[in-house]
Order: structure tokens, then C-alpha cells, then sequence
């Protein structure tokens, strides 16, 4: 039996400013598929997806919606024809409640007396979030006091009451806890049943081999091709995406940590974390567990010095230090690389270059007056380190890749020669080939003797890095095992509060 | 397409500039006592004062501020000086006094906005009203005046050298240290990276409050110093000294391209900022146009500057 795809996109192509972003992509997705769309930073996902959605004109190519040719130009002519897209960041107004949200730019009136029916609104709002088998949001609630989770139910939720038969998510999972992601999968399972297609873009294939049918490659705005997601293993992708084998997923470490560098005992913050101890060696990686909001991103920030603490002590080489305020980390050796790059990692209007002093202002300055020698030198010895892609030290960091990024924000963090480097997500949002570079780089950082702390939410990041994994549950230690006796599933148990 | 980038993100920078120059040339041919060398440096000595204050202000402005309180810290500063002028200090030792009374005045601003995490808006708002009452209970409403026949207290406002006045000079020499300040100093750095991102920036070890107390001191300082112009060249404090003078300070570095929202600009801008305003004032005297049109042309040529830097953007 033939039938006709929903979408159907043949030889889609397209270039800005004599650049080729898109050559001769194919694309098609059936009602009721989920259809996983994968490829590295840059390889033209998010523009083929904007060409779908009426954002951009295709400059060659034809695109079918059952069958039927259409010329979008405008993102409304898309959600016309049931297209529509959940972002990254959510499109939510935080003080109005879910119905207000769920009926912007839509409202239910008594006739057109422009007098709202709010009763109506309700009870449509409840409707909708119950077709999702969505019961724990109220419609009364406030949307900016619901999790990323809720929000993004919300969302989907008021896709759907717009008739939506394509539903576009754009990494869905990337801010939510691993019970939150547990209930997004039973909503495009059910999304599924009702006939809804769904293009599913993420870095995160354990997601893409859970919920979807079929997966596409794209690689440098290139159709690499479609494969059903049973005919195809990890690696399979991998050599699709970066177009080599790219070896083991995580690099060998072959040596061993050394003696005790750094040790936190008794921190506590009041509602956030209690009685945290623990300790890194020289040259060893501490990977960091935990459900998200269990307090691993507040316990790095106090050790920082970005919040303060109610109690503890931390030492470093023996010492202890007392740590008022990031500068005070920074001087003793500590570097963190945040988990929010965009608004806490850099300040993304600036340059590399700029980027790249900021942690490093004192050594490159001499009486306060900088030293422009000396910072290109940083500079440029940092960006070649690193092998950050760019035109050059003066591009803006907004206009890099995520990986590049990263490789950037690590950068200027490597210029004060760190004893103790924290990366907290070191990987989000960063794709497959940057990600083994990440790693690469830790393991040359603890060869040379830094202690790091890598606070992550992939289970197989944690287990294929870490020398010892420390387990977060509810702001308390749940449990500090070595990697040879770890497993995904002792993890998981100790992080949801489990013995 | 690079250069073509490049150029037009040039001509952007280049934009107040070439304003200014049209319209310098234009008023030389509308006005034949415009290109006079007189009227030249009158015209410098006008706007050396609201220069100074805007120089203040573009570091304020980096930082995501701003600093409605200049007009009237620049009266209390100047009622203060001149207050110790008329007590017999010695004319060198009240100015310095002057300056410093301003810079803590500016910490009183920056110290209330960092530590009392008060709006810049809001917080400038409040002593701007403050400063201006404590000018008027200090000088009962009067002007302050008697003040010192001194060479130096005189050269101030008043002198002259090689021909060209100090208060020029002086404006041209802060201009040239803020310039170095800003591009080459640690502190510089800061103010953009504060501006452009505090959350990133205080991750990344800078002392954000530090930074913030200190555009504040600095302007509130060089306020001072431009009151203490106003009061040299009058030979007297006056207790409404300095009123709007904040309008025509954050006027001038919005007009040379500085963001409000902080972590762009540039500090050449806010002088020419300050030359276009001075510029408009002046021609549009000498063409005999009425003070009443001047402040439509003024508000239209802020306007004109503004949505020209959100199109280059």
C-alpha cells in the first residue's frame, strides 16, 4: 500500500549571500510519525525547518502538504496547514496564567462584544491539556511559576488546540528532568495515536532510538539519508553525521588521579543543599549525578562563590579558602564553566577575544593598563589550543556554533591555568564531534594534574568520563561510587532517592 | 560581501560624524560669523560643560545606568565649593575638596543602586530631588557669591591659553585620559562586560558593584567639574545651577551611538555628541531662530540619531 506522506520536501536547496546552506535535501514525514532529524551544529537542520515552516524561501525544490504543492511565505501559511513549532526556548508569558497563555492572540468571546469568555476558555484549556493525558497542570495556574516541563506541555497543549497535524520540536528534553522527559514521551506517544507527525531535533540520540521511527541525516546543508531507526545503531549515525568513524564515543583515560587537591565539607544552604562533603584528586574527574534541581548547579556556584554559603569549608591544596565572591575562586584556581552558556557562560555581543580576557584581565594588564601583545598572544594561543573555528579572534561569540562556543567559554577559563576547572553541562547543546573534542580536552587538563568536576544529566556522558561519580538527591549526597562498580541503573536509583 | 559589511558597519560608526560635519558646513554658509574663530571657540567653551557631564554619563550608560542626578549634584558641588570659597580656603584646595565631594556624592548613587539594589532610574530619580533641595537649604535660595578673586580660581571658567580657553582644554584633557581609560585599562574592560552581561561578568570574576560605584563616583566628579566652570565663569554659585543638564548629557551620548542597554558605545561618539548639540544651540542663534524651535530641532535631531543607529543594527 502507497500512501501519500504528510510532508513531503524534495531537492530542497538554499543559500544566503552566495553561500549554500541546503543542497538537494529530501525530507518526508508520514501523520502519525515521529521522525527524528539529526545532523551536527551547522549541517542546516534549523533552516530546512524554517523553509517548512514559511520563515525562509526555498530557493529550489518542491514541498508537498498531502499531496498538494504549497509556496509558504509567511509562518502563518504554515500554521494554516497544521505546521507548527515548539522552540527551544518556550514561547510562554510568564505572569499570565495557563488558559490566558493557551488562548493568546485567540481569545473565546460572547460574540464579538470583545467581552472574554473566560468560563469557556477554562473549561476548552482543561480539554486540551486532558487529550495530551496531561492531569497536574490547572488552568488557573500561573505559567511562569510551572517547571520547563509544564510549560512545554502548555505549549504543546495549544499546538494542538490549532488543529496541528506536524508538530515540530526543536530539542525538546534539553531543560527538562529525566521524569519530565518520561512524560513529553508519553505525549508524542500520544500525539502519535492521534495522527500528529512529529520532527524531533536533538543531539541526544538515546531520546531519538526511545520514541522515534525514522531518522534523518543531514551533514553540511547535505541529505546524507533516511533510515528506519531499527535498521540503525548509534555508531551507524555517528558515521552519518561527522562522515568518519569516530572511534570510541569517549576517550580512553589511562592514568590514574593522585593525591587529594581539593575537598568541600559541611556545605549547606538552607533549602538547597546540606551537609555536602567530598573531595577530588589531582588529575581526576568527579562526575556529578542527579535528577535535575536536586541542587548540583547550586552546590558549584557556592563553591564558586557565586552564592554564599550558610556553613562548610572548602580547601584546595590544603588550604582553606575563604571564597566571597567568583574573583576570590578564580584567584585560588577554580574555574566554572556554567551550565547556561548564552546568559551566564559569555556575553555573547562581545568577541572571542574579549570573551577570552575577561577571566584573564590581570595577567594580560600591568598597573591596570592592558597589555594588547599579551592578550593577543593569550588569545591566540588559547583559540589555536582549542581548535576554535572562527574568522578570527574579533567574530562575535553570538555567531558560533555551539560547540564553538564552548570551546571558548573553556578557553578563557583555561588562561588562568586552573588547579580545579567545574564544568556544569559541559555537552548541552553541543554536537557529537565537538562533544568527543570536550572530552578530549578534559583528559588533557587532568594529565596535567587539574582536578575537574563534571556536573551532567546524560547518564552515559557521566559513566563514560568519571573516575568516581557522586550522586545528588534532594541537596544531599545519595552516594559516591568509583566507575568500575557504577551502571545506569544504581545511578538512577540513588538520584530519584532509591537504595 | 565582506568588505561591503565592513563598510557599511563603518559608515555606521561614522554616522554622527558625518552629521556633524553637514551641519557645520551648512551653518557656514547660512551664517558668516559662524566659521569665526571667536565663535569657534565660544561655541567649544559652551559645550565643554555638558561634555564633561556626558563623558561621565557614557560610562554610566555602559554599564546599563544611568544618572538623571548630574544636573543637581553639579549645583550642590558647586554651592559646597563656592561655600568654601567665600570661607577663605585657598582656591586650589576648595576645587579639589569639590571633586572629592562630588565623587562621594556619585558613591552615595552607585552605592544605593549596588547595595540597595535600587533601579538606576529610580535611585538617580530620588537624589537628583535630594541634591537639588540640600543645594537649595544650603544656599537659602540665594546665589553664593563673593567667591575669590584668585588667578587660578579665575583660569577655571574665565582663562585663556594660547588663545584658547581652559575649559576647553580642560574638556579635551579628560576626553584623551577617559578615551585611554576605556580602551586600554582593566577598567575599561569592565564597564563593557558589566554592561553587556553582569551575570556572566561577576561569573567571571569581575566585582560588578565595584565597577558600578565607580562610573558613578566618576561621573559625579566630573559634574562637579563642570560646576565649578559654571561657578568660575559667573563668580558665582547659583542654586538652580545645572536643571536639565542631565537631559542634554544623556542627549549627547545617545546621539554618538552609545546603547542604552549598555555594553556598546564609544566615548569619541559622546563628543560628537556633544559638538552636535553645541552646534544646533549655536547655529540656530545665530541664524536668529527662536528658543522655542531650537528645542523641536534639538528632540528631532535625537530622534533622527536614534532610529539611524537601530537601522545600522
Amino acid at each position: 500500500m502507497v500512501t501519500t506522506p504528510f510532508v513531503e520536501m524534495n531537492g530542497i536547496s538554499k543559500s544566503f549571500s552566495g553561500n549554500r546552506v541546503l543542497k538537494e535535501v529530501d525530507f518526508s514525514i508520514d501523520k502519525g510519525e515521529v521522525h527524528a532529524l539529526v545532523g551536527e551544529n551547522g549541517a542546516g537542520k534549523s533552516t530546512l525547518i524554517k523553509i517548512l515552516t514559511g520563515i525562509h524561501k526555498r530557493d529550489d525544490g518542491m514541498i508537498r502538504i498531502n499531496g498538494q504543492e504549497v509556496h509558504f511565505s509567511h509562518p502563518k501559511q504554515a500554521e494554516q496547514k497544521g505546521i507548527m513549532v515548539i522552540h527551544q526556548e518556550l514561547n510562554i508569558i510568564p505572569h499570565l496564567t495557563v488558559t490566558e497563555n493557551m488562548f493568546l492572540g485567540k481569545n473565546m468571546t460572547y460574540g464579538k462584544t470583545g467581552i472574554l469568555n473566560t468560563k469557556a476558555m477554562k473549561i476548552q484549556c482543561e480539554e486540551n491539556l486532558r487529550k495530551l493525558g496531561v492531569s497536574n497542570i490547572d488552568p488557573g495556574d500561573i505559567a511562569g511559576d510551572l517547571s520547563v516541563g509544564k510549560q512545554q506541555m502548555v505549549e504543546i497543549a495549544r499546538a494542538i488546540s490549532t488543529n496541528a497535524e506536524l508538530i515540530v520540536m526543536d530539542e525538546p528534553t534539553a531543560a527538562l528532568t529525566d521524569r519530565e522527559i518520561d512524560n513529553l514521551f508519553d505525549v508524542v506517544e500520544s500525539l502519535r495515536k492521534q495522527g500528529v507527525a512529529v520532527i524531533y531535533i536533538s543531539h541526544r540520540m538515546e531520546e531519538i532510538f526511545r520514541i522515534c521511527d525514522r531518522i534523518t541525516v543531514l551533514r553540511d546543508g547535505e541529505y546524507v539519508g533516511t533510515e528506519n531507526i531499527q535498521d540503525v545503531d548509534f555508531d551507524a549515525i555517528v558515521k552519518m553525521m561527522v562522515g568518519r568513524e569516530l572511534g570510541n564515543r569517549f576517550p580512553q583515560r589511562d592514568h590514574r588521579p593522585g593525591d587529594v587537591i581539593f575537598e568541600a565539607r559541611n556545605l549547606t544552604r538552607k533549602g538547597l543543599f546540606e551537609d555536602i562533603s567530598f573531595s577530588v584528586k589531582k588529575g581526576e574527574i568527579l562526575g556529578v549525578a542527579g535528577l535535575m534541581g536536586a541542587g548540583r548547579s547550586e552546590i558549584m556556584e557556592t563553591i564558586f562563590g557565586y552564592t554564599e554559603k550558610q556553613n562548610g569549608s572548602i580547601y584546595l591544596d590544603g588550604q582553606e579558602l575563604s571564597i566571597k565572591h567568583p574573583s576570590d575562586a578564580i584567584k585560588a584556581g577554580i574555574g566554572f564553566i556554567t551550565e547556561d552558556r548564552k546568559s551566564k557562560g559569555l556575553l555573547t555581543d562581545f568577541s572571542i577575544g574579549d570573551n577570552i580576557s575577561l577571566t584573564n584581565l590581570k595577567s594580560i594588564s600591568s598597573n591596570g593598563v592592558i597589555s594588547a601583545n599579551r592578550e593577543h598572544q593569550l588569545v591566540a594561543e588559547l583559540m589555536d589550543r582549542l581548535t576554535v573555528k572562527a574568522t578570527g579572534a574579533e567574530q562575535e561569540t553570538k555567531a558560533l556554533s555551539g560547540g564553538n562556543q564552548q570551546k571558548v567559554v573553556i578557553a578563557k577559563w583555561l588562561g588562568i591555568k586552573p588547579k580545579l576547572l567545574i564544568l556544569d553541562e559541559p555537552t548541552r547543546g553541543v554536537d557529537v564531534g565537538a562533544k568527543k573534542e570536550i572530552y578530549t580536552i578534559m583528559n588533557e587538563l587532568t594529565k596535567s594534574g587539574v582536578a575537574v568536576i563534571m556536573v551532567s544529566s546524560e547518564l552515559p556522558e557521566i559513566l563514560g568520563v568519571s573516575d568516581r561519580i557522586m550522586v545528588i538527591h534532594e541537596g544531599k549526597i545519595a552516594k559516591i561510587i568509583d566507575r568500575e562498580e557504577a551502571d545506569q541503573e544504581k545511578i538512577m536509583t540513588a538520584a530519584a532517592g532509591g537504595e | 560581501m565582506k568588505w561591503k559589511e565592513s563598510l557599511f558597519k563603518d559608515f555606521s560608526k561614522l554616522g554622527p560624524l558625518i552629521g556633524l560635519i553637514i551641519m557645520v558646513i551648512f551653518l557656514g554658509f547660512m551664517s558668516d560669523s559662524f566659521f569665526t574663530l571667536d565663535n569657534i571657540f565660544n561655541l567649544l567653551r559652551q559645550i565643554s560643560v555638558n561634555a564633561l557631564i556626558a563623558f561621565g554619563m557614557t560610562f554610566v550608560i555602559l554599564t546599563a545606568g544611568i544618572d538623571l542626578s548630574v544636573g543637581s549634584l553639579l549645583a550642590l558641588g558647586s554651592a559646597l565649593t563656592a561655600g568654601l570659597l567665600a570661607g577663605g580656603m585657598d582656591p586650589v584646595l576648595a576645587v579639589l575638596l569639590g571633586l572629592i565631594i562630588g565623587l562621594g556624592l556619585g558613591a552615595v548613587n552607585g552605592l544605593i543602586i549596588t547595595k540597595g539594589k535600587v533601579a538606576p532610574f529610580i535611585a538617580t530619580l530620588a537624589t537628583m530631588t535630594i541634591y537639588r533641595g540640600a543645594t537649595l537649604v544650603y544656599t537659602d535660595g540665594r546665589p553664593i557669591t563673593g567667591l575669590s578673586d584668585s588667578f587660578a580660581f579665575e583660569m577655571i571658567g574665565r582663562g585663556y591659553v594660547f588663545g584658547v580657553p581652559f575649559p576647553v582644554i580642560l574638556m579635551l584633557a579628560v576626553f584623551v585620559i577617559l578615551y585611554f581609560v576605556l580602551k586600554k585599562t582593566v577598567f575599561g574592560r569592565q564597564v563593557y562586560a558589566v554592561g553587556g552581561n553582569e551575570e556572566a561578568s561577576i561569573l567571571s570574576g569581575i566585582k560588578a558593584d565595584r565597577v558600578k560605584i565607580g562610573v558613578y563616583s566618576l561621573t559625579g566628579m566630573l559634574s562637579v567639574l563642570a560646576g565649578i566652570i559654571l561657578t568660575s565663569r559667573l563668580n558665582s554659585a547659583q542654586p538652580t545651577a545645572g536643571e536639565m543638564f542631565e537631559l542634554d548629557a544623556i542627549a549627547a551620548v545617545v546621539i554618538g551611538g552609545t546603547s542604552l542597554m549598555g555594553g556598546r558605545g564609544r566615548i569619541t561618539g559622546t563628543l560628537i555628541g556633544a559638538l552636535i548639540i553645541g552646534v544646533i544651540d549655536n547655529g540656530l542663534n545665530l541664524m536668529n531662530v527662536s528658543s522655542f524651535y531650537q528645542q523641536i530641532v534639538k528632540g528631532g535631531v535625537i530622534l533622527l540619531a536614534v532610529l539611524l543607529d537601530r537601522k545600522s543594527n
